[in-house]
């Protein structure tokens, strides 16, 4: 009997291993940004490029960053719920459009709607590389200090946005 | 016949137009295209990650490559521009993670589980050994071989 329960157990051991590893998404990478300050940027408005917006300007205010593009598939999935999400008046909602045309950018928003407050142009896609974006679409809670505080790889579900970032924000807005 | 014409006319349409497919010439600077390679080698693409930023035709590669060649261009060293790309992608980007206590189980895993393994070798085989009993033979069984040997030499 005893025999058996070597081979079984390590059996069992390596289950739990293989197990865990399905679990977990190999796309999402640590982000080493978090609890770091935003990385500075100042960009031209999408829909008026004649102004630019930079972080700085968001000092002493808790907001959103999304980073989002006209060719990104799960940007189209998550468009809807920003619209929701910006209802709540939780935190404002900034655009980053990253790596993207400018006409075709605004058509997207003609199209779906523009649940952000403003967008800025990433055209080449410099800003996103700083804040190391790999796959849109990605969101940064960015605090008063214009520090991150959260990030979020794909998609905000409405789970992330009630579990994690409305309470995140009510916080960091006390 | 029909059939090869066929083919040929493939050929020619595609030598037309593959070479606007093809990678574009670097750069100007072959040195530092050697330079940028061998250090993309080193490194993720985060997009598709089996593959490295040298091999890689995602955009967010090409954005890094072109990153990497403006920071070459500018004097920064490898090291240098190694640590701007793990302050914002994180230490995931390097093929070759560092030693430090976070990957400690990833670098000596290996050589536990191998220390482990002949460990139960090593017992398995004292074990046998201790399995197999070294006996010698009885008196009578001694008698018996005695006899059959001085039977077998008696002359037919």
């Amino acid at each position: 009997m005893t025999r058996f329960i070597i081979p079984l157990g390590i059996f069992l051991v390596l289950i739990a291993f293989l197990a865990i590893g399905l679990n977990r998404d190999p796309r999402e990478v640590p982000s080493p940004l978090i609890n770091k300050p935003a990385p500075a940027f100042s960009l031209p408005q999408l829909k008026d490029p004649s102004k630019t917006f930079s972080a700085e300007d968001m000092r002493g205010k808790v907001w959103l960053l999304n980073v989002w593009a006209s060719w990104c598939i799960s940007c189209r999935d998550e468009h809807p719920f920003l619209f929701e999400y910006a209802k709540t008046g939780a935190v404002p909602i900034y655009g980053l459009n990253y790596r993207d045309k400018r006409d075709d950018a605004l058509a997207w928003l003609s199209e779906l709607g523009d649940p952000y407050v403003l967008s800025v142009s990433d055209t080449d896609a410099r800003v996103g590389i700083n804040y190391g974006v790999y796959g849109a679409p990605e969101s940064y809670l960015i605090d008063r200090n214009g520090v991150i505080r959260f990030k979020q790889i794909g998609p905000i579900t409405p789970d992330v946005w009630e579990k994690t970032i409305v309470p995140l924000a009510k916080e960091l807005n006390k | 016949m029909k059939y090869v014409l066929v083919q040929l006319l493939l050929v020619f349409a595609f030598a037309v137009t593959v070479p606007a497919q093809q990678a574009k010439p670097l750069s100007d600077d072959p040195e530092l295209d050697k330079r940028l390679m061998n250090l993309a080698k080193e490194l993720r693409c985060l997009v598709c990650q089996n593959e490295t930023l040298a091999d890689s035709q995602a955009d967010l590669a090409q954005d890094l490559r072109a990153q990497i060649r403006e920071q070459m261009k500018a004097g920064k060293t490898d090291k240098e521009i190694i640590t701007y790309l793990t302050d914002r992608y994180g230490q995931f980007v390097l093929y070759r993670p560092p030693v430090e206590p976070s990957t400690y189980l990833l670098w000596f895993g290996p050589f536990i589980f191998l220390l482990a393994g002949l460990f139960v070798l090593f017992r398995y085989v004292k074990q046998r050994r201790q399995l197999i009993p070294e006996s010698s033979l009885t008196v009578e069984q001694r008698r018996r071989v005695d006899e059959i040997l001085k039977e077998r030499e008696k002359p037919a």
